[in-house]
């Protein structure tokens, strides 16, 4: 060991720290903000810290439930403070429309052929598929639900029942209960009498529901007793299984499936970073990994033939869960969003 | 020489007179200079903090840039067209141009957003037209955007854009009062999926009152007994009343929700004593917001309460005993109404506080317990639509200061009605 002459000793710790602090400005910290819960500590572990250890740049996480009134204010006032954001299809598309979101530049990302074709978008990259499926606490009920039909069923189940607070998949499952066939679900609620039809529907069950804003909220509301049965994220009712909550289960019939996305806030300073954490983010062997984590479905087309076989029955994409199943319809919901949410949320406060 | 010496000290005495008002003049002058400068800050500050936003919010509440922004021309032509027949080929040249020249930006998807906010399918109609925007070569541009989509060529659409086309708008008022615009641009009552604000207006002030009602049945006694007992045991209760008040109150929030929820100590409490044989729900309801606003605000009402009753002499109560007079009626006729203004502060301050209330309902409520700040919150973050919030503020607004002006009225009359007997 060759020990460092004191006098030059000084000078070295001065040259360390100077090294220290231009490897400080090489590799700036992003921030990245996710939908929370099981599905953001996944996104840690898939995503995050293998970035960090490859990259050197730390992840600072956050999270949200989706509004995009923060990112329009953040915009609006050139202070962008997010870097990559976790967003929902029509979100999405209207925050490109409206010049919320950066045009991605797919040359730097990943060949657009590698993904499914619906994941790749004008200011966006799908990260995963998730599902939202009937869930139920085996123990609160004498017998199984088999469907939305059976939701309504306040007779042979009965009990209050947990949904996401917003109309968003509301309207659609209140239609599924009410007979109508999955595809004319879309074509139904584009008319007044379909909207209205599915609002007398969910009159039936409104005084019995209790509605969840974050997705973490559906399995802790089931296990707590609350609630017997609730509209729920797959992901987050799989993890719950995982931590023990044997009790917990899950409908497939009429799931509605969607893609969340990344996307960048347009005038982020961190611009290029973004982009290199978008690009490794949506690599094969770190979507694969993800997927372990919490069963949503990769959408890079490599990364699904990596799963490990064990997931993949959980996935959405698996052809038993997307039996009779029905994707969420992003057109109407970002031409209809608006209306119906305001008209939701009036009903709900009646 | 003796005139001189008369008029000498008379011209003196005015010229010092005069200097000396000069001089006091001044000295005034600079005092007030002074004073002025010493409350400069805190004017700015208000004006910073308080005036300006307020105006900018009333303002947004009936603000209409979008449409006019992103159609200068077209709006100018719609405001001059009658609206019967068809508008001619200028208000046709100067759409589709205007069209093309927004296509692809946010703000012809802001223009969309806001004509889809009053028709839905708008925007679908405003993004297809704007992509067949410019007309090719040699199309007439009326000819191209009839090819884009039939609707231009009705009147009733064209109508549609001119209404909504100015630069001002009480569209956003008018539905925080549950009223809108009918096709000929009438003010008419809005449909029933839509009209909910004036009964979440009545449901603030109800909710707000007997919110103040119960801290103030509450309070009183406190108050009075704070104010009456020796001072060791005086202070104990205080720090009972400031030790919440001093607490944030989302944790205070957050501690009922596990107190009052299904498996609760409340409720696993109850079922022990056997007052009940299943939890009952006292929380995501009513009964949860009650119990949790009226013990937030109830320092509120009992700290302007104290102040005044302590400054009450106990000598006109015994007076009035030793007079002869029943003790409910000296209480009544002599103690209550010295301690009215402190009533009436409290009251004002909590009624006012839960007006505006928005943490403890949003946590402790389900959708029916909702009051107008939730829908204030729920325009500005969730359905981005800023001009509504600002409404619904604007009309919180001015039933405060209503109620602020109504309670100042009572309470001066009050003050002369005493000054008279």
């Amino acid at each position: 060991m060759h020990r460092i002459p004191s006098k030059v000793r000084p000078l070295a710790v001065a040259g360390a720290a100077a090294m220290s602090l231009l490897a400080g400005t090489a590799h700036a910290d992003i921030t990245v903000i996710s939908f929370g819960g099981t599905n953001q500590k996944a996104q840690v572990k898939a995503f995050y810290e293998p970035y960090t250890k490859a990259t050197g740049s730390k992840i600072i996480q956050g999270e949200y439930n989706g509004e995009q009134a923060k990112i329009k204010a953040m915009v609006g006032a050139k202070n962008v403070s997010w870097d990559v954001v976790e967003v929902e299809s029509p979100e999405l598309v209207r925050g490109c429309e409206e010049g919320l979101y950066e045009k991605l530049d797919f040359a730097r990302i990943g060949p657009k052929a590698d993904f499914i074709p619906a994941a790749v978008t004008e200011c966006g990259v799908g990260i995963f598929v998730w599902s939202t499926v009937l869930a139920y606490n085996s123990d609160a009920l004498k017998a199984a639900p088999t469907s939305w039909a059976d939701f309504w069923d306040l007779k042979k189940f009965p009990g209050k029942r947990g949904m996401r607070k917003g109309a968003k998949f509301t309207l659609e499952f209140a239609l599924i209960a009410d007979g109508v066939k999955p595809e004319n679900v879309y074509k139904e609620l584009a008319t007044k009498a379909g909207v209205d039809r599915a609002f007398k529907k969910l009159d039936q069950i409104k005084p019995h529901i209790r509605w969840w804003e974050a997705g973490a909220q559906a399995p802790q509301l089931l296990a707590a007793g609350d609630v017997v049965m609730t509209s729920a994220f797959n992901g987050r009712i799989a993890t719950a299984q995982k931590e023990g909550k044997k009790n917990l289960k899950m409908v497939w019939t009429n799931n509605i499936y969607d893609f969340d996305s990344w996307a960048i806030p347009v005038g982020t300073p961190k611009k290029d970073e973004a982009y290199k954490f978008i690009a490794f983010a949506s690599k094969p062997e770190n979507q694969k990994v993800f997927a372990g984590e919490i069963p949503y479905g990769p959408t890079n087309l490599k990364g699904t033939a990596l799963v490990d076989k064990a997931i993949v029955p959980e996935l959405p994409t698996a052809p038993q869960n997307m039996k009779g199943a029905f994707a969420s319809n992003t057109q109407f919901w970002v031409e209809h969003g608006e209306d119906l949410e305001q008209r939701f949320n009036a009903w709900a406060a009646k | 020489m003796s005139k001189l010496s008369a008029t000498m000290p008379a011209a003196l005495a005015s010229e010092n007179t005069v200097s000396l008002k000069r001089q006091l003049g001044r000295a005034e002058r600079m005092k007030k200079l002074k004073y002025g400068a010493l409350i400069a800050p805190l004017a700015i500050f208000l004006l910073l903090t308080f005036v300006w936003p307020i105006s900018a919010l009333l303002k947004r509440s009936v603000d209409n840039p979008e449409v006019i922004g992103a159609l200068p021309a077209t709006s100018a032509l719609l405001s001059d067209w009658n609206g019967e027949n068809a508008p001619d080929a200028l208000v046709f040249a100067a759409f589709a141009r205007e069209m093309g020249e927004i296509k692809g930006t946010p703000v012809l998807a802001g223009a969309a957003k806001r004509l889809n906010m009053e028709q839905p399918g708008f925007r679908s109609l405003m993004m297809k037209t704007a992509r067949a925007m410019p007309p090719a070569e040699g199309v007439s541009p009326r000819d191209a955007l009839i090819e884009a989509d039939e609707r231009w060529a009705d009147p009733a659409t064209w109508r549609f854009l001119a209404r909504n086309a100015t630069p001002y708008t009480g569209r956003y008022l008018l539905a925080s009062v549950d009223r809108t615009y009918d096709e000929q641009g009438q003010i008419v009552r809005a449909g029933d999926d839509q009209a909910i604000y004036v009964d979440v207006l009545k449901r603030t002030f109800g909710m707000s009152a007997i919110v103040t009602a119960f801290c103030l049945l509450l309070g009183f006694p406190l108050a009075y007994l704070m104010a009456t007992q020796p001072p060791k045991i005086a202070n104990t209760l205080m720090i009972f009343v400031l030790l919440p008040f001093w607490t944030s109150v989302l944790v205070r929030v957050a501690a009922w929700i596990v107190l009052l929820q299904t498996q609760g100590l409340v409720n696993q409490a109850l079922m022990a004593l056997g007052v009940t044989d299943h939890p009952l729900q006292l929380v995501f309801n009513s009964t949860g917001v009650y119990i949790a606003m009226v013990h937030i605000l109830l320092p509120f009402m009992i700290l302007p309460m104290y102040s005044v009753m302590k400054g009450i002499s106990p000598t006109y109560m015994r007076a009035a005993l030793s007079l002869g007079c029943p003790p409910f009626k000296s209480f009544w006729k002599i103690y209550f109404p010295q301690a009215l203004p402190g009533v009436s502060a409290g009251a004002l301050l909590v009624f006012i506080l839960c007006m505006g209330y928005y943490i403890t309902p949003a946590l402790l409520g389900s959708p029916k317990e909702q009051m107008a700040s939730y829908f204030v919150a729920f325009y500005t973050n969730q359905t981005i639509n800023w001009g509504m919030a600002a409404a619904l503020s604007a009309i919180l607004f001015v039933a405060t200061l209503i109620l602020y002006m109504v309670y100042t009225r009572l309470t001066g009359q009050q003050d002369a009605a005493s000054k008279a007997r």
